[in-house]
C-alpha cells in the first residue's frame, strides 16, 4: 500500500503566556492510501493540533510531514494554501459554508482559487452536488438547507478538487444522529470508491465506521487499532 | 483571478447595500465638491482674463499724476502734464509701439429727440478703435480728416445706441452733447462688462480735436493709449516711455514723474494668480473632504474584515492565498472609491452647471479635473483599502475559524 501520510517526530508547541504548552510532543504515524481513520480522544489531547497540521493549515515546530511523498512542514504559507487547495478536502463541524452564496457556488468555490474556468466550475459542482445526493437543491443558500444539507454541500465542496485526503473535524457533531448515520454513510461510500478519509470525533459510534482508530491523550499516541469490521451498512 | 476577485468584492458590497451606498457617499460628495469648485474658481479666472483681454492686446496707459509711495495716484485729468504732442512723440520715436491713441473723457447727457442718456464722451484718435480691440457694427469711426477739421461727429457705443434710438438706426442722426449738435457716423460692435463689472458699451467717441476744443477748452489729454508690438517688448516700451516723457516734461532727476505707465499684461498677472489663487484654496477645502471621504472606506473596510473573519478563514481553508484575499477586499475598496467617483464626478458636472446657470457664475469644467478627481479616488480606495486588505490576508486560517 501507498503511504499517503507519513510524519514523524511531529512536536508542536504554544506559548501560552509564559508557559510553553506541548500540544504534540513527537508523533509520528502513517496513513496509507484508501485508509478511513479515526483520531480519538479527550479535549486538549492533540487531536485537533494533529488534524491542523495534516489539513496543512498549521506547520509543525519540528518534525516531518509528507503528504504524497512530498515534504509539507516547511513550505510557505501560499504553498500551503496551495496545498490545501489541491490535495486536502476539509469538511467541519459546523459546515463553514458561506451564507451569501447557494450550495453550488460553495461548492465551486474552491475551483476559483484553482483557477478552474467558470463553466467547468458549475459543471463539477453540479456532480459533486450529485454525488452526496442534493442535486436537487443546488441553488438553495445554506440557511435554506437542513444541517445535514448543509453538511452534505460541505463534503461536496471537500471533494469537488479531487483531493488527495479528506479530513473531518466532528462531522456529525452539530447533527441529529439520524442525520449523523446518513452523513457517514456517505463517508463509508467515498472510502469505498478509494478516498482516504480522516475524521476527528469523540463518539465511539461515529468511529465504529471507520476501520483504524487512533488515540491521542497528552500530545501522544496512546492506542493506535485496526480492525476488519466497520459500521458501514453496505460493506464489501 | 483579477475577475473572479471583482465579482466577489461586488458580492461583497452588494451584501450590504445601505453601508456601501453610505461609505460611497463620503466619495461622492468629496469628487463632486472638488469638481464644483475648481469648475467655478477656472470659471471666475476665465472670466477674469477674457475681460482684461478684452481691453485690448500688449496695451500700456499712461495717464498724467505720479504714483505716490503709499499707492494713491492723483486723480487723471487733476494734472495737465500730458499733451497731444506726448502722444505723437511716443509714436514716432519709441520702437516697439504699434499703435498710439490719446484721449479726453468727460461726463456728458446725450440727447437725441425726446431721449436723454448719461454717458462718458470719449475724445480720441481713429487708432483708438484697434488699440482697445473695439469694433464697428455699423457705419465707420472717426477719420484723421475729422480729427484735422475738428468735426462735430460721433461714434455710439452699442448701450448709448440703444437707449437714444432704440429700434432705430442711428446713423446719419443727430445728437446733442452738452447743447452741441453731433451727427453720428457709427456704432461699435457690443463688448459687454468689464472685470470690474463696467459697461464697455456706455460711450460716446469723438474726435480728440472736437473735444479738446469746442467741448473741454483743454489742450491737454486724459490719457494715452499705447499697444505694444507682442508682448516681449512690452516691458522695454514701458520704460521706453517712461524715459521719453520725463526728457519731454524736462524732470530733474531728484524730481518724481509726473506720469504714470501701466502695463495691463502686469495687471493680468496679478489677477490671473488671484485667481489661481483662489482655485487653489476651494479645490484644497474639497479634497480635504475627499480625504475624510477615504478615512470612511478605511473604517468601514476594517469592520467588513473583523465582520467576515470567520469567511477569511473558510476561503483560506479551501486554498485562498494571501493574493487572493488581498485582492478580495483591494478591489472591494476601489469599487467603492471608483464608484463613488464616477457618481460624485455626474453630481459635481450637475452642480457646476446648476452654479452656472442659477446664479449666472461663470464656470468650466475641464477635462484635466474630473480625470484628476477621478484618479485621486482610486488612488484613496487604494490606499484607504490597502491596510484593511492586508489586514486581511494576513490572517491565520486557524484563528480566523474559530472567531466567533
Amino acid at each position: 500500500m501507498k503511504e499517503t501520510i507519513a510524519i514523524k517526530d511531529i512536536v508542536k508547541t504554544y506559548l501560552m503566556g509564559d508557559t510553553v504548552v506541548r500540544a504534540l510532543a513527537g508523533v509520528s504515524l502513517t496513513i496509507e492510501t484508501g485508509e478511513f481513520t479515526a483520531i480519538m480522544g479527550p479535549s486538549g489531547s492533540g487531536k485537533s493540533t494533529l488534524m491542523n497540521i495534516l489539513g496543512c493549515l498549521d506547520r509543525p515546530t519540528s518534525g516531518s510531514y509528507k503528504l504524497d511523498g512530498a515534504e509539507v512542514a516547511t513550505l510557505s504559507d501560499d504553498e500551503l494554501a496551495v496545498t490545501r487547495n489541491k490535495k486536502i478536502g476539509f469538511v467541519f463541524q459546523n459546515f463553514n459554508l458561506l451564507a451569501r452564496m447557494s450550495a453550488l457556488q460553495n461548492v465551486a468555490l474552491p475551483m476559483v482559487y484553482a483557477g478552474v474556468a467558470k463553466n467547468d466550475r458549475l459543471e463539477r459542482a453540479k456532480k459533486a452536488l450529485t454525488i452526496v445526493g442534493l442535486g436537487e437543491r443546488m441553488h438553495h443558500r445554506p440557511n435554506e438547507l437542513s444541517g445535514g444539507q448543509r453538511q452534505r454541500v460541505a463534503i461536496a465542496r471537500a471533494l469537488v478538487n479531487e483531493p488527495t485526503i479528506l479530513l473531518a473535524d466532528e462531522p456529525t457533531g452539530n447533527l441529529d444522529s439520524r442525520s449523523g448515520d446518513e452523513i457517514m454513510e456517505i463517508f463509508c461510500e467515498l472510502n469505498r470508491q478509494g478516498r482516504t478519509v480522516i475524521l476527528v470525533t469523540h463518539e465511539p459510534d461515529i468511529a465504529a465506521y471507520t476501520r483504524r482508530t487512533i488515540m491521542f491523550r497528552d500530545g501522544l499516541i496512546v492506542k493506535d487499532e485496526r480492525r476488519e469490521a466497520s459500521a458501514c451498512s453496505g460493506k464489501a | 483571478m483579477f475577475w473572479e476577485s471583482v465579482v466577489i468584492a461586488l458580492d461583497g458590497l452588494r451584501a450590504n447595500k445601505m453601508r456601501s451606498i453610505l461609505t460611497m457617499l463620503g466619495i461622492i460628495i468629496g469628487v463632486g465638491a472638488v469638481i464644483a469648485m475648481v469648475s467655478i474658481g477656472m470659471g471666475v479666472r476665465d472670466k477674469v482674463q477674457k475681460s482684461i483681454a478684452g481691453l485690448g492686446s500688449n496695451l500700456l496707459i499712461v495717464m498724467p499724476g505720479a504714483t505716490a509711495p503709499s499707492g494713491v495716484r492723483v486723480a487723471a485729468g487733476s494734472t495737465t502734464s500730458l499733451t497731444y504732442k506726448d502722444a505723437q512723440a511716443i509714436a514716432r520715436e519709441i520702437s516697439g509701439v504699434n499703435l498710439v491713441a490719446p484721449s479726453v473723457q468727460r461726463q456728458y447727457q446725450a440727447v437725441f429727440g425726446g431721449k436723454n442718456w448719461i454717458t462718458s464722451m470719449q475724445g480720441t484718435t481713429p487708432d483708438f478703435l484697434a488699440v482697445r480691440n473695439f469694433e464697428m457694427a455699423d457705419g465707420s469711426f472717426i477719420s484723421q480728416r475729422d480729427l484735422d477739421t475738428r468735426d462735430r461727429v460721433a461714434v455710439l457705443g452699442r448701450t448709448v445706441a440703444d437707449n437714444l434710438f432704440g429700434e432705430m438706426s442711428p446713423l446719419g442722426q443727430t445728437i446733442r452733447i452738452n447743447k452741441s449738435t453731433f451727427r453720428v457716423i457709427g456704432v461699435l460692435a457690443t463688448k459687454g462688462q468689464s472685470a470690474g463689472g463696467q459697461d464697455q458699451d456706455d460711450l460716446i467717441i469723438v474726435p480728440l480735436t472736437t473735444a479738446q476744443e469746442r467741448m473741454l477748452g483743454i489742450t491737454h489729454i486724459h490719457s494715452i493709449s499705447v499697444q505694444a508690438e507682442n508682448p516681449e517688448v512690452i516691458d522695454q516700451v514701458q520704460q521706453d516711455i517712461a524715459t521719453l516723457l520725463r526728457v519731454r516734461h524736462r524732470l530733474q532727476p531728484s524730481v518724481p514723474d509726473d506720469f504714470s505707465v501701466r502695463n495691463l499684461a502686469a495687471v493680468m498677472a496679478t489677477a490671473e494668480e488671484t485667481t489661481g489663487t483662489i482655485t487653489l484654496l476651494l479645490g484644497n477645502t474639497a479634497a480635504i473632504s475627499l480625504l475624510v471621504g477615504g478615512i470612511g472606506i478605511m473604517n468601514i473596510m476594517l469592520v467588513s474584515v473583523t465582520e467576515r473573519t470567520r469567511e477569511i478563514g473558510v476561503r483560506k481553508a479551501l486554498g485562498a492565498t494571501y493574493a487572493n484575499i488581498l485582492l478580495q477586499f483591494l478591489i472591494e475598496a476601489i469599487v467603492i472609491g471608483v464608484t463613488g467617483g464616477l457618481i460624485g464626478i455626474a453630481m459635481g458636472l450637475g452642480a457646476s452647471y446648476t452654479i452656472s446657470s442659477l446664479f449666472g457664475w461663470a464656470t468650466v469644467v475641464s477635462v484635466g479635473t474630473i480625470l484628476l478627481a477621478f484618479g485621486f479616488s482610486v488612488l484613496i480606495g487604494l490606499f484607504f483599502g490597502l491596510y484593511p486588505a492586508r489586514k486581511a490576508a494576513l490572517l491565520d486560517p486557524i484563528d480566523a475559524l474559530r472567531y466567533e
